[in-house]
């Protein structure tokens, strides 16, 4: 899967999940509050990261995915 | 000891979504049962259902609380909206005051499969998401109505089977009645998913009639085969008397007697004497005559023993008095956790607008269900009081008397 594919997939998936809209999901932007997570809904980012892409974000990496481009980052090198 | 009245109702059935709609659909004998291929292609004995729609959640309320509801606290969350409103009952009303819920609800199958299928597919507790332990209780619905509505009263789930909601009114009757509530939200919620009623086909319990929906659950009739499975919720708003007149709220009706018994027998095949020990209990709690009772909605699902026995438990306590008998599960399937509050919102409708909606497709009794009077066809009459069984698996039986209010 190619960067550009994990970003489309990701916006599609996460636009649908956590009702934000698409614009407001680009590289810079913060992912905490861009998503409204809590406590709470910060393990529902964490499984449909994992049902879309396989990959796992263990709780000691969530820190460094802070915005949208490091997610995609994590997401890259971590696909199998 | 105050009296507890009925101050507001709102549903989700298969009959319709709105008050109106229901009495409607009672008084003309409409069927919500439906032949789902869905269901048949999944390896369902029986594919028959109860159609009832999904309710559009996403416009009503925001992610972060949507995502703790599955699809039965959905339906109890419309039915509780329109009951409020029914009620006068705002949420400035709701913030001022200490305002109870009991519900019945007893199967969170689907939203516990599904977080369930997620952690064995990823071997990972994180893959169930954030939602799944508070969907996957058999309280999610109070949980979530309460928090939903800021309510500060008691807090409390019935689950009993079959018997679930009717139960729920009546612990709320008697909170209310003892004075340690002034109001409780009461009312019953049925998931109508397929998987929560796999198992359920599985015991062979369901009518196999696939060629004829409409016609496949026929209480009392001779021809039953099995039950139909429905879904949805009701919800009643229940308060003191004196409660209700202080804040000038719409009185509709008052409940005059509850009963209850177990059947201490048989997991699933019920008796005589313990329904008619909950029908017996409740005349005598209310101190009323049996000729006083001008309409029975029965619990009849359309199965060959339970049927029989409660025909036999009614007129054991009716004697020779032949009062008007039938089962609105003949319209809308067994609608189980929820059936007792939703037959109870149907019986009051039919109190309300002259009428007793007929038992479908009853057209030939047998020896056992021939002691009592089923009406077929609805009839225009009056009737002020009615009598409501719930009888669940456990041999688990509440028995609600309702009676009119005209003010």
């Amino acid at each position: 899967m190619t960067r550009e594919e994990i970003i489309e997939k990701t916006i599609e998936t996460l636009t649908d999940e956590f009702d934000v809209n698409e614009e407001e999901i680009v590289e810079d932007a913060p992912i905490y509050q861009t998503l409204h997570l809590d406590s709470l809904s910060l393990v529902d980012l964490v499984a449909v990261v994992q049902y879309t892409f396989k990959v796992k974000i263990p709780a000691e990496d969530l820190p460094n995915v802070k915005t949208f481009g490091n997610l995609y980052d994590y997401i890259e090198s971590h696909m199998a | 000891m105050n009296r507890v009245v009925i101050t507001g109702m709102g549903i989700w059935s298969c009959l319709g979504q709105t008050l109106d709609d229901v009495r409607d659909a009672l008084y003309q004998g409409k069927s919500g049962i439906i032949f789902s291929q869905e269901r048949k292609d999944a390896g369902f004995r029986s594919a028959l259902c109860a159609d009832v729609p999904a309710v559009e959640i996403k416009k009503l309320l925001a992610r972060n609380v949507r995502q703790f509801m599955p699809e039965e606290a959905q339906y109890a969350y419309v039915a509780t909206l329109q009951a409020l409103e029914n009620a006068k009952i705002d949420q400035d009303f709701l913030d001022a005051h200490e305002v109870g819920i009991i519900y019945g609800n007893d199967s969170v199958a689907e939203s516990t499969m599904i977080a369930l299928d997620k952690f064995r597919e990823f071997k990972d507790t994180a893959a169930c998401g954030s939602g799944a332990i508070f969907q996957s209780m058999n309280s999610t619905v109070t949980m979530n109505l309460a928090c939903l509505f800021k309510l500060r009263g008691i807090n409390l789930t019935s689950s009993a089977a079959c018997a679930s909601s009717s139960l729920a009114i009546g612990n709320a009757y008697l909170l209310i009645k003892e004075g340690l509530q002034d109001c409780v939200i009461c009312g019953g919620a049925q998931e109508a998913n397929m998987y929560c009623v796999a198992s359920f086909d599985g015991i062979q319990a369901f009518s196999t009639r696939e060629d004829e929906p409409t016609k496949a659950c026929r209480p009392f009739d001779r021809d039953r085969d099995g039950l139909v499975p429905g879904g949805g919720a009701a919800t009643l708003i229940l308060e003191s008397y004196e409660h209700a007149v202080k804040r000038g709220a719409p009185i509709i009706a008052e409940i005059v007697g509850w009963g209850f018994s177990g059947n201490g027998d048989h997991i699933s095949t019920p008796n005589v004497a313990g329904p008619a020990r909950s029908l017996e209990l409740a005349l005598k709690n209310g101190g009323i005559d049996p000729r006083m009772i001008g309409y029975v909605n029965a619990h009849a699902t359309s199965t060959h023993a339970g049927d029989g026995r409660e025909a036999m438990a009614i007129a054991q306590c009716f004697g020779d008095y032949q009062v008007p008998v039938t089962s609105t599960k003949s319209q809308t399937g067994h609608e189980m956790w929820m059936a007792g509050a939703s037959e109870c919102i149907y019986s009051v409708l039919m109190m309300k607008n002259g009428f007793i909606a007929g038992s479908l497709n009853f057209e030939n009794p047998d020896e056992e269900t021939a002691c009592v009077n089923v009406i077929p066809q609805t009839i225009e009459t009056g009737f002020d009081m009615f009598l409501s069984n719930s009888f669940g698996f456990g041999g688990t039986n509440s028995t609600l008397i309702v009676k009119d209010f005209k003010g």
